[in-house]
């Protein structure tokens, strides 16, 4: 019998292990966009299990809005790192100082 | 051990070890396919929670698409490996903290004895999944799911906007600021022409 806590732990551990990823990563923007993908997959776990556990199917239309939300920032996300790309020559993060933030 | 909690341990260390060997991994590319790997395994899993649409969706829409746009770019960028070095060390100690703190307090928490709710709502075999999303959101989420989809067309216009190469000289195409420049003086000039001397009928 699995119950809700094994899903909360999954999810909880694919959570922590992009977290890691987003701090080791710091400098390739794309592996900081693949680890904010994961970190969704975690969530949309977190909902799916909750919206099983309870019976309540609103849990499943919140994870297609936010499927449909992750899939438009994606591709936003790409775009601007290959525009990036064109005018610096590089997606290093430490590169990315011209604001002066 | 039954069957299914034999399975659901197969794909939920499927999906962390993917997921570590993601991040972990100095190739962009291998990134990207295990992160392949980590969407199927928790596809897997989500059809053990009875949500079949969303683990189709999951696997037609990231795998199919969202990773492959990844894949594009990262080779599309051909990155040179030193380019992505560095870093990586000097964060690591840090980031296992972060890891040992977020993991032990996550895990705390959801422990069986303080989750209360651990009911489960058996559904009978005729149970659709699709039947039951779509009869929700058509009728009360309408109005949600006409907002995503002008939100992705908005996402379209923005990519390919934003990506787009700008144009060459062979390409014919509108320079608005010289357009908005023009005055009527240097398009249109007014002429006296002569006119024929009037013939006088007889």
């Amino acid at each position: 019998m699995l119950l809700l806590s094994d899903y909360l732990i999954l999810s909880a551990a694919l959570f922590t292990l992009s977290v890691t990823g987003i701090v080791i990563n710091r400098n390739n923007l794309i592996l900081l966009l693949m680890c904010i993908e994961l970190m969704l997959l975690a969530v949309n776990t977190n909902f799916i299990a909750f919206s099983h556990f309870q019976g309540n199917i609103v849990g499943e239309i919140f994870v297609f809005f936010i499927l449909t939300v992750a899939a438009a920032e994606a591709a936003i996300g790409l775009a601007i790192l290959i525009v990036l790309y064109r005018n610096k020559k590089s997606i290093r993060v430490d590169e990315l100082n011209t604001l002066k933030g | 051990m039954a069957l299914q909690q034999i399975i659901f341990y197969l794909f939920a260390s499927l999906v962390v070890g993917s997921g570590a060997l993601m991040i972990f991994s100095r190739n962009p590319v291998k990134s990207a396919l295990f992160l392949v790997l980590a969407f199927f395994a928790s596809a897997a899993v989500w059809m053990m929670l009875e949500a079949e649409f969303l683990a189709l969706i999951l696997i037609f829409v990231y795998v199919g698409a969202v990773m492959t746009l990844f894949l594009f770019v990262v080779m599309m960028l051909h990155l040179e490996p030193a380019q992505l070095k560095g870093g990586f060390v000097k964060y690591l100690p840090f980031a296992l903290i972060v890891l040992a703190i977020l993991i032990g307090v996550m895990v705390y928490v959801f422990l069986p004895v303080n989750i209360s709710e651990n009911s489960v709502i058996e559904h009978s075999a005729e149970y659709s999944n699709i039947k039951a999303l779509g009869s929700v959101l058509y009728t009360e989420y309408v109005y949600p799911t006409e907002l995503a989809a002008v939100l992705l067309l908005v996402a379209i216009v923005a990519a390919i906007s934003l990506a787009h190469k700008r144009r060459s000289k062979h390409v014919k195409g509108q320079d608005v600021s010289r357009q908005l420049a023009a005055t009527k003086a240097n398009r249109l000039r007014v002429m006296k022409v002569a006119t024929e001397p009037k013939v006088k009928d007889e």
